[in-house]
Formats: structure tokens, C-alpha cells, sequence
């Protein structure tokens, strides 16, 4: 629906600016007629909107790390459990370290896990789904059964079997192990899309003018299905930062690494919950909650964008 | 008028009367169905995976796992403990393939070889302790989330705009993002630190004696239960009430409800017997799929109660980088979710004639 609007309003200035000489479109009509078209979508709609606001928010916050954090998250600063004040406004932890600070350095970890591990699951997605969906036959079994036993078997305890045989298993790891056990999900959503999309006129048109497979998979089924391979990255991004956290909670992953699972891991170590140093692991937990809420939010901005039907209900 | 009325009360007692035969019908469909059959392989595929990987991966990780186990443990283990957890690994002299006969020996037969942190305690009755309790957690809370989330996906549907869809809706839809043992540790905080209303560790009050036959121990431990339970419910419950709604909305839409309608039944009966039962199809499939996911937010939420389940057996594994107790776990786990699956799928059966 918004799509269709935007393009009209865009057709509509064309027409007015033509009419008028170009002076009259003001230099933000100008910036926002030279935005990509997904681009002028995504911010116009208000979920996906607040959702990449919230997430701009925590990426200026890791890139702002060395700006905005007073103190290096492991150095000792105060006293231990000391309660948000002046000066720790977020409080210490019980080694009597700056809790924002921890934070701040956090925000870099936990995306930077996520971000990287989601892309590297989409990728491994794309190559097993559109393969399996495109290619049928033989190939499609093998790699349908491959991925359906992947989504039984994998997931966290075989994520641990893993981590746990590795020396010091630091972030970069962590990203490795997550991406070769978690694509199966969107491997199968993706084959299933690309099945559909396969017997397609155009698709047939290409084929039977002789391009060659990779040139049909990237460029006529792949751009077909980008809203669905963006809403499978950000749901593995998501995916992603949730077990990290979860595996550092455990206790798996390099405990002095500074992510927000980690700051929970201590927190939880220290008896935060029972001595009611609520400042140790609320913080931390928000953060996530908001940035997985903000993932979330433009996945139902981008499933409104595609599917008018569902921004009308 | 009065004839009519009669045709129909003996209709539905014809209904009661063959509900057992109609019952013994599908399992009887059970073992003749194409489909049960496909699954079965597929499980069997499944779980000989599972193992068969769980074998690969110390072999394919750099440098010898068992070596890097040794030098983790530093010294605080008895030596013995690894020449016996090598063998059960099947890191033995020979070639792979024995190597790989007696690993699957030994997995068949459950014997996972000795634990390190309670050596010599074997690795099957150290997650033996913990599995009573999970499992206990885990159905309880599987069969009442899956039942709450969909009655209330049925009326979310139903009632489209109504307060249900409207209030619930968005929350069931966000909850998805948070981390579950989060939302764990604000409950331990509010209700068991700063309000003291329930218990914050421990599975039942440890001066009782375990005593499954007397009243205050099963108050104990329904009382300790409570909070871990009601989060994993609260947390799991979205999923399905979302799930369960765009079902029905695609079914009521179907000329036979209309029909149903027009025939004047009652609401009730249309909503439930021939909306729902149509609209649970895929739910089944999706309850399935997500077992492993519940089973881990399980296990999280366990560690945060210091509840005795599995994953407190777990963490403490992990602390001391108990390696055969891991992957025994890991292995007690994916045989539970594909246990999970096959139910599923034997309902889906049951309830779906064209599945026969």
C-alpha cells in the first residue's frame, strides 16, 4: 500500500517539477527522491521506522565506544555493588567495575556476533535453499533431508558439544559454530520460495534462452524473493544475538569478552538476583530485549510493505 | 419439528458411541499410512545423524579434544577418568571404522562412559538425576502452553478486533525477541527476592523427605515449581496463540464454515469442531519443529531458578568442562525433541483422515 503511494507521490513531484523548473523541489524533496526506492519504504512505514531508529541507536553506541565510555570495562573503579549514583550512573558490578561502561563496550560485541552470523547464515542458506528448490530432483532430496535433520538435531545442545571442545572459545568462534549449525530454518524457507518461484514464466524465458544456472539464480530468482532473503537475515541476526547471549549466560565463550551475555553470566555468577543488585542485570537484559524488539519491528514493517493486506488489519 | 430435533440428539450420540472405534481406527491407519512410515525413516535418519556427528566432532575439531580436556581440567581429575572417557569416545587404537562400532555400541546401550566432575559416577545417572525434573517441566508446561496459546489463537479469530486479538496480540508478537532467561531473572527478582512470595532455588524444600505420597511434599513441590513453570508458559504461549490465529483466519474464510453457519449450528460448534480442528493441522507441525527451542529456553530457565533439572546439570558441566556429560545431554535432548516430532506427527494422523 505505502509502496504504491510513494511511487504515485514520486510521479506526481516528476510531473510538478517538470512544470515548475527544478528551483521549487526543496533539498529534502531532493535527498528523498534519491534514496533507493526499499529505502523511502522502510523509513515511511512506522514500524520498521521506529525499528531501524532503536537499532541506530545501539550501533552509534558501539561506534561511539571510545567517545562516550569513561573508564575500560574491566578496570575497578569503585566499590563492589555499588548502586547507580553521580558518578557510576549505572552502578558497579561486584569486581567493582563500571557498569555503563560495560554497556557501551557490550553494544560492539553483541552486534558485531550478530550481524556477522546472521549474514554468514543467509549466505549458507541461499546456497543450500535456492540450490535444493532450483536444481529439484535428486539433489532437492538430499539437501531437503539435509537441512530437515539439521532443524531436529541442531539448536543449542549441539551448539555446546561443539563450543565446549574448542581452546578458549572467543566471540570469533562463537560466530562460527552459531552460522554452520543455524541456517537450516531459512534454507528451508527459501527453497520453498524459490519452488514457487521456479516454474515461473520469466524464469522459464531464461532458461530456455540458454543462461546459465548461476546467472538465473542471481539474477532472476534471487532479486524476486529479496524481501524474504532481508526478513531471513534479520530473523538470523536476531536468532544470533539471542544465543550468543544465552550461550555466554551458560557460561561457554570467553567469560572477559564483553558482550551483554556476558555481563548477564556475571551478574547471575555474583548473585545479583539474590542480593538485589538489579543494576547488573537489567541494564544488560533491556538492551537486548530492545534491540532483538527493534529487529522485530522492521521484520513486521517489511512483511507490511510486501503484503499490503496485512498494514490494513 | 420435534422429529428433527430427535434426528439430531441421535446423532450425536452415534458421535459418543464411536468415538473408541473411530479412535482404534486411526491408530489402526497409524501403522498402514505412507506418511508414518516416511517419518519413521526420517527419524531414523535423524537420530543416527545425531549420533553420528556427535562421533565426527571431536574428530574434525584441531588437536586432540581429549588432550585439550586434560589440560582444561588442570590436573583436577583423576587420570584414570580420561583413559575411560578416550575409550567411550572410541579414540582407541584401530581403524575408524571400529572405532566408530564401538562408539555406537556404547551409545545404543546407553553407556556414556564415566563423568569427569563425578568421576567415577557414569554420565547416565548424573543426567538421570536431572531428567526427572525436566521432564516433568517440560510436559507440564508444553501441554499447557500449547493449550492456552491456542484457545486463545481460536478466540483472537474468532473475535477478530475484540479485546483478545487486540491487547494480546501485540505482546504475544514481541515476546519472541526477548531472551527468555531475562525475562526469568526479573521474575526471580520480583517475585521471589524483592516480594518473597516464592521459592528462589531447589526443586522442593530440602528438610522434607522426597516422599511422592505426602501432601506437603507435593505442596513443596508444586510451590517451587510455580515460577519457573508459569515463565516458560507466559514466554512459550505467544508463539502458539500467533500461530494459531492466522490459521484459523485462513480457515474461516473457507466456503464450509459459511456452510456451517448457514446451517445454523452454533457458534461453538462451528468455531471449535469445524474451524479449529481444521486450523490445529499446522500448529502441530509447528509444535514439533520449536520443541528444541522450548527445550533449550528449558534449560536456561532452569539455571536461572537454580531449579535441578537438566540444565543445572548442564551448567555445571560446562563449568567444569565436563565434555561426556555435554554431549550426553545433547544426545538425551535431540532424542526427546524427535520423540516430540513423531507424537506430533501421530496426532497430526489421528486428527487429519487424509494423512492416511
Amino acid at each position: 500500500m505505502s509502496c504504491s503511494i510513494h511511487e504515485r507521490a514520486e510521479v506526481n513531484t516528476m510531473t510538478t517539477a517538470t512544470k515548475r523548473k527544478r528551483e521549487t523541489t526543496s533539498a529534502r524533496q531532493r535527498f528523498w527522491l534519491a534514496l533507493p526506492g526499499w529505502t523511502r519504504s522502510l523509513i515511511s512505514n512506522k514500524k520498521s521506522a521506529a525499528g531501524l531508529l532503536i537499532l541506530g541507536f545501539f550501533f552509534a553506541i558501539a561506534l561511539l565506544v571510545p567517545v562516550i565510555a569513561p573508564t575500560a570495562p574491566q578496570r575497578m573503579v569503585g566499590r563492589p555493588h555499588d548502586p547507580p549514583s553521580e558518578k557510576f550512573s549505572f552502578g558497579t558490578t561486584r569486581q567493582g567495575q563500571d557498569v555503563y561502561s560495560q554497556l557501551v563496550y557490550g553494544a560492539g560485541g553483541s552486534l558485531r556476533v550478530g550481524f556477522i552470523t546472521g549474514t554468514l547464515v543467509i549466505i549458507i542458506a541461499i546456497a543450500v535453499g535456492v540450490t535444493a528448490g532450483y536444481v529439484g530432483g535428486l539433489v532437492d532430496e538430499v539437501l531437503s533431508l539435509f537441512t530437515n535433520v539439521f532443524l531436529v538435531i541442531g539448536g543449542l545442545p549441539l551448539i555446546l558439544v561443539v563450543a565446549s571442545l574448542v581452546e578458549d572459545p572467543g566471540p570469533n568462534t562463537i560466530i562460527v559454530v552459531l552460522s554452520i549449525t543455524s541456517w537450516s530454518w531459512g534454507a528451508r524457507v527459501l527453497r520453498a520460495q524459490t519452488l514457487s518461484l521456479r516454474n515461473s514464466e520469466f524464469v522459464e524465458a531464461a532458461r530456455v534462452s540458454g543462461e546459465p544456472l548461476w546467472r538465473i539464480i542471481a539474477v532472476e530468482i534471487l532479486p524476486n524473493m529479496t524481501s524474504l532473503v532481508v526478513s531471513s537475515w534479520i530473523g538470523a541476526v536476531l536468532y544470533a544475538i539471542l544465543a550468543e547471549a544465552a550461550l555466554s549466560f551458560i557460561g561457554i565463550g570467553d567469560p572477559n569478552a564483553i558482550t551483554w551475555g556476558t555481563i548477564l553470566y556475571w551478574a547471575q555468577n555474583n548473585q545479583a538476583l539474590l542480593t538485589g543488585a538489579w543494576w547488573t542485570f537489567i541494564p544488560p537484559g533491556v538492551a537486548i530485549s530492545l534491540v532483538g524488539l527493534s529487529l522485530i519491528l522492521i521484520n513486521y514493517g517489511i512483511d507490511e510493505i510486501t503484503n499490503p493486506r496485512l498494514a490494513k488489519s | 419439528m420435534s422429529s428433527a430435533i430427535g434426528k439430531l440428539g441421535s446423532e450425536k450420540n452415534e458421535d459418543r458411541r464411536g468415538f473408541i472405534s473411530k479412535l482404534l481406527d486411526g491408530v489402526y491407519a497409524l501403522f498402514k499410512s505412507r506418511f508414518m512410515r516416511r517419518r519413521l525413516v526420517f527419524y531414523l535418519i535423524a537420530a543416527f545423524a545425531a549420533i553420528s556427528i556427535n562421533f565426527l566432532i571431536p574428530r574434525l575439531m584441531p588437536g586432540n579434544p581429549v588432550q585439550l580436556l586434560f589440560a582444561q581440567a588442570q590436573g583436577r581429575i583423576d587420570p584414570r577418568a580420561f583413559e575411560a572417557i578416550e575409550e567411550q569416545l572410541g579414540f582407541v587404537d584401530g581403524p575408524l571404522i571400529d572405532q566408530y562400532l564401538l562408539y555406537l555400541r556404547s551409545i545404543i546401550t546407553l553407556d556414556f562412559g564415566p563423568s569427569i566432575m563425578g568421576f567415577p559416577i557414569p554420565v547416565s545417572s548424573v543426567i538421570a538425576t536431572g531428567l526427572r525434573w525436566t521432564l516433568l517441566l517440560a510436559g507440564i508446561s508444553s501441554v499447557m502452553s500449547f493449550l492456552i496459546g491456542t484457545l486463545l489463537g481460536v478466540v483472537a479469530a474468532w473475535r477478530r478486533g475484540g479485546r483478545i486479538d487486540t491487547i494480546l496480540l501485540p505482546i504475544a508478537s514481541v515476546l519472541g525477541a526477548f531472551p527468555y532467561f531475562f525475562i526469568a531473572m526479573l521474575v526471580v527478582y520480583l517475585l521471589g527476592f524483592q516480594l518473597d512470595l516464592f521459592p528462589t532455588s531447589h526443586a522442593f524444600d530440602t528438610a522434607l523427605s522426597a516422599d511422592w505420597g505426602s501432601p506437603e511434599f507435593l505442596w513443596s513441590v508444586a510451590h517451587h515449581m510455580f515460577l519457573p513453570l508459569a515463565t516458560i508458559v507466559f514466554t512459550a504461549t505467544g508463539g502458539w496463540m500467533l500461530g494459531m490465529r492466522n490459521n484459523m483466519i485462513g480457515v474461516l474464510s473457507q466456503d464450509y464454515i459459511v456452510m456451517a453457519e448457514a446451517k445454523g449450528l452454533s457458534d461453538r460448534r462451528v468455531m471449535l469442531t469445524y474451524a479449529a480442528r481444521n486450523a490445529i493441522l499446522p500448529s502441530l507441525t509447528a509444535f514439533a519443529m520449536s520443541f528444541g527451542f522450548v527445550m533449550a529456553g528449558l534449560l536456561l530457565t532452569e539455571i536461572v531458578f537454580s531449579y535441578p533439572g537438566m540444565g543445572y546439570t548442564l551448567l555445571r558441566a560446562v563449568n567444569s568442562r565436563d565434555y561426556p556429560v555435554i554431549q550426553g545431554i545433547y544426545l538425551i535432548i535431540t532424542a526427546t525433541v524427535l520423540l516430540a516430532n513423531l507424537i506430533a506427527d501421530m496426532s497430526y494422523v489421528l486428527l487429519d483422515p487424509r494423512a492416511r
